[in-house]
């Protein structure tokens, strides 16, 4: 409220209301107006009002200025125009009342004043200094102005004077070592950016291999098209021209030179050739190659007889694998045979069948009427059998009814009884476990039979067949039909004869005889009435003793030993009926058919004394008696010391064949006649068995009288056998290998016990070596040269000898002619040739001359 | 032999040199390849022998038609083959012989320009 003018500081505005106006007689356009816009108050006044009404006074903001006023009359001036912001103001001082009140009188003078400018002289003021101040523009300086705003940092850095422009050394440094050298922002796998497949469909196609050729066709669309197409050729003209022309025959003269070079390089030497791959043998072998032992596989006894048995004869069967038959006997000399024959009526002889499945129990016995010494399965039809007994008698046995009962046996693997005799199991439950005993269905004819125990019997080969003459004929009914048996050689016809009357009264005799209904009547018509064929007599020459055979070979031997292959196949050629053919068997008809001439029909024979007889069984006619008599023995040789208990022929070979008897082993072959190829010298131990290897041809076994087995191999020692092995402890009767499988051959060993061992041949032994058959061939064809050699080389020295013996006889007479005279002569001759003879050498030398001198003689 | 009783003049060259039909010994040449065919063929262990032209065309063989052709033609691109392959590694050298060896038999060839010389043989050991 007090604004006061900074250039007037004795005015002071007041504001005056209505009532101090009133009282003050300064009421607005009453007592001030415009010519009298002040009034003169006075000081008294002031104060009375001030007492009066205090601080409402309006007064009251002068107060002070009032009472320091030094006159009496205050000066009171109405604002209309608001100047000093309030209506009225105060003048606070004389002074400032005076300029009030005389003011106009200032400026006119002013205005006088600039009129009067020319001609007043100027005067100069020097400006005088005032306080600066201030309107506001140091403000804009100082926003204007550019300072700094952080403090500056200062760095001081030294350094050694003298390193200044020094070389400078750098080094390397491992980043890694030195720790924070550097900062590394490795790599990392980040998960959000990598995808991991976890499957993955892809389509898979076989296709053959395709070849996509295009080439430029008008063809639209794909079609099959072919080609046929022929080489192109020149015709004969063409060739005939062409082959006339000089450059063909230049050419062909310069070539063939070359191409001859070529060849006879090629007939000297082959270049390529591996010499050791050509030493070595077949590498591949199945099992151990160092095994060549026999081993172990089975044995079988018979542990139901009562007495003790020996087993004469095995035979594989030759179709059924696994099983085995087995000819026993018991085991008694003659006169003990003779002694307790009473006891052996009871006993059955026996034929027992085994099967690998079951050691202990026989599959099958066959009975016969007496011991059986050999016995055969026949090679057509292998459920019939044919035996020889003791007594001379043949026996045959028919088991066709029982043939299932054995095929259902299976050998070695699963050796459960069940799978074996299921079917007997189901039909008998109480003899599942008893073999049957199959009874015979023929037996020969004793009277005509042989006297002596038959030591050999043999099924003659479906191919041919024999007439009464010993003529050979074709076998028409594709089965075998005959037998030979040994003991003074006979041929047997299993075939009904003609019906002659004595038939017929036999046959009611059968009819009354009651047959057991088991027995198989396949033979009926030979039982008991059987007679041979023929015999062959071997005649001992001039004396009337004949020779007696154990052992016979035939050409076609061998083929039998084969297995199922031909049986099968046979049988199926047989008739169209399907039936058996030995059950209809009709008489031969040998008399309608040709005789076959080229016929080989000789055959070896062993004796009892040890010799190997070659001969022939057909007849002929004697010129003197007129009858049918055996041809004379081809050739016959002493060779072994002893019976002759085997005569084989080698299984890869027609005409080698193979006889031991006593103490040694003899090789023959049937064209040469001369002698063995292979005699063995004495051997330690008897040797009573044997029989050639079915695989490897210079390979056979001996079986010896204790219980050793020797194995020859041909290409290895000749002198010796190769090994030798102890299968028993008793003599080994009877020695049968078989082939099962190309891995899998096993060997039948029957010894004087009873026991019947089964071994297996190892890999060595069953498997020829490369070229095995052409280097036996080769060592037999050198013993077969040698043999002619030792023939030639007899002759030779027989006349040698004889010479030797002329001129030794010579001799001897000269020198007892000589007398005393005679020998001076003698010497007297000897002298003077000598000088002679010394004159002339010294002649050649040069030290004599050859004048006419007289010579010593002369003066003598 | 008139050529040998005349010496007055030289006798006539040796026929194994006359060239081609015009000589009256016609059959000369064509006796002369028989023949050298012939003394190939009696060669020991040969199977087989054919002349073959620059095509592959057989001209004389001693097997059967089939089995030659088969030879020709095979053979005939096998020289070749082995005739660019000599001829690119150098190319002044140039094929003269080539043999096969097999398991069962050796078969060598002789090519020329025009023809071809196949012989086979089994180098029996």
């Amino acid at each position: 409220m007090n604004h006061r003018p900074k250039s007037h500081p004795e005015i002071y505005p007041l504001v005056l209301t209505t009532k101090t106006q009133e009282i003050f007689n300064c009421r607005i356009d009453e007592d001030i107006t415009d010519e009298q816009p002040y009034k003169l108050i006075n000081k008294e006044d002031i104060f009375e009002d001030l007492r009066n009404r205090a601080a409402v006074s309006d007064f009251h903001p002068v107060k002070k200025i009032v009472q320091e006023y030094p006159g009496n009359e205050l000066l009171l001036v109405y604002d209309k125009d608001f100047k000093y912001g309030l209506n009225f103001y105060l003048i606070g001082t004389e002074e400032g009342k005076e300029n009030y009140l005389n003011p106009p009188e200032v400026s006119e003078e002013q205005e006088e004043y600039k009129e009067y400018i020319p001609e007043d002289v100027y005067i100069y003021k020097p400006p005088v200094s005032k306080p600066w101040v201030s309107l506001g523009s140091e403000k804009e300086i100082e926003e204007a102005s550019v300072t700094e705003s952080t403090k500056q940092i200062t760095y001081m850095i030294s350094r050694k004077r003298s390193e200044f422009g020094a070389p400078i050394k750098f080094s390397d440094q491992n980043a890694s070592s030195v720790k924070d050298a550097y900062i590394e922002c490795t790599a990392y796998p980040d998960k959000n950016f990598t995808l991991k497949q976890l499957e993955k469909d892809v389509g898979m196609q076989v296709i053959p291999q395709i070849k996509d050729i295009s080439t430029q066709t008008k063809w639209t669309y794909p079609k099959n098209a072919t080609t046929q197409y022929y080489p192109r050729e020149f015709s004969e003209e063409e060739k005939e021209t062409l082959k006339q022309s000089k450059p063909l025959v230049d050419f062909l003269n310069n070539a063939s030179i070359s191409v001859e070079i070529a060849l006879q390089q090629n007939e000297i030497t082959n270049t390529f050739i591996d010499d050791w791959k050509h030493l070595a043998e077949e590498e591949g072998t199945f099992g151990d190659k160092t095994d060549t032992h026999l081993k172990e596989y089975q044995s079988f006894t018979d542990l139901h007889s009562p007495t003790e048995k020996m087993i004469t004869c095995v035979s594989w069967h030759p179709t059924i694998y696994g099983l085995i038959a087995v000819s026993v006997a018991v085991r008694l000399s003659f006169e003990d045979r003779v002694h307790f024959s009473g006891k052996l009526l009871l006993q059955p002889s026996l034929i027992l069948f085994w099967s690998f499945s079951d050691p202990i129990h026989p599959q099958l016995m066959l009975e016969s009427p007496d011991d059986i010494f050999c016995f055969k399965f026949c090679p057509s039809d292998p459920n019939i059998i044919a035996g020889g007994c003791i007594n001379g008698q043949i026996v045959m046995w028919d088991i066709t009814t029982h043939a299932d009962r054995i095929e259902n046996v299976k050998a070695g693997g699963s050796r459960s009884k069940k799978a074996t005799l299921k079917p007997m199991f189901l039909l008998e439950p109480e003899s599942n476990k008893e073999a049957m005993y199959i009874r015979h269905c023929a037996v020969s004819s004793i009277e005509n039979g042989h006297k002596k125990v038959i030591t050999d019997i043999h099924w003659l080969s479906d191919t041919f067949e024999i007439n009464r003459m010993g003529s050979v004929f074709e076998n028409r009914s594709g089965i075998c039909c005959q037998l030979v048996t040994c003991s003074h050689n006979m041929f047997w016809d299993i075939r009904p004869q003609k019906p002659l009357t004595p038939q017929t009264t036999e046959k009611k005799k059968e009819e009354n005889i009651e047959i057991p209904f088991d027995v198989p009547s396949t033979f009926l018509h030979l039982d008991l009435s059987w007679k041979p064929l023929t015999k062959v007599r071997l005649s001992k020459g001039e004396t009337s003793l004949d020779h007696c055979p154990t052992k016979i070979s035939l050409k076609e031997d061998h083929l039998l030993c084969k297995t199922q292959d031909k049986v099968l196949a046979q049988s199926k050629t047989a008739k169209a009926e399907e039936m058996n053919p030995y059950h209809n068997l009709e008489s031969g008809m040998p008399n309608l058919l040709k005789p076959i001439d080229d016929f080989c029909t000789k055959f070896f024979v062993g004796t009892e004394e040890g010799e190997v007889i070659y001969t022939d069984w057909k007849m002929e006619k004697d010129p003197e008696t007129g009858r049918l008599m055996p041809k004379k023995p081809v050739s016959l040789h002493t060779i072994h010391d002893g019976i002759v208990h085997t005569i084989q022929r080698s299984p890869f070979y027609d005409d080698i064949i193979l006889t031991v008897g006593g103490w040694n082993v003899a090789i023959w072959k049937e064209s040469v006649m001369t002698g063995p190829l292979l005699q063995s010298c004495c051997a330690p131990k008897r040797y009573t068995s044997g029989h050639w290897s079915l695989t490897r041809p210079g390979v056979f076994y001996i079986g010896r009288e204790d219980g050793y087995i020797d194995i020859w191999d041909l290409l290895e020692k000749t002198h010796e056998p190769a090994q030798s092995q102890n299968i028993c402890i008793t003599m080994i009767t009877c020695i049968k290998p078989w082939i099962f499988s190309s891995k899998q051959q096993f060997i039948a060993i029957a010894d004087y016990y009873g026991t019947l061992h089964i071994l297996e041949i190892p890999w060595t032994l069953s498997r020829p070596s490369t070229n095995e058959m052409t280097s036996i061939n080769h060592y037999f064809e050198r013993e077969v040269k040698h043999l002619e050699y030792v023939e030639q080389r007899k002759k030779i020295r027989e006349q040698e000898k004889k010479e030797m013996e002329q001129e030794m006889a010579k001799k001897k007479v000269k020198i007892y002619q000589k007398s005393k005279e005679q020998m001076e002569a003698e010497l007297k001759m000897d002298y003077e040739s000598y000088l002679e003879l010394e004159k002339t050498v010294l002649i050649n030398l040069g030290l004599i001359k050859v004048t006419e001198k007289g010579s010593y003689s002369d003066v003598m | 032999m008139n050529e040998w009783t005349n010496t007055d003049r030289e006798p006539d060259p040796l026929p194994s040199s006359l060239p081609g039909p015009t000589a009256p010994g016609l059959g000369e040449p064509q006796a002369e390849v028989e023949e050298t065919l012939k003394r190939i063929q009696s060669h020991k262990g040969v199977i087989g022998t054919m002349v073959v032209n620059a095509e592959g065309i057989p001209i004389r063989t001693t097997l059967d038609n089939s089995t030659t052709v088969q030879y020709a033609g095979l053979l005939h691109h096998l020289t070749m083959k082995a005739k660019s392959t000599v001829r690119d590694i150098d190319p002044q050298n140039d094929l003269t012989f080539l043999r096969i060896r097999s398991k069962k038999h050796e078969i060598m060839v002789a090519p020329d320009k025009e023809y071809l010389l196949i012989v086979i043989q089994n180098p029996c050991e």
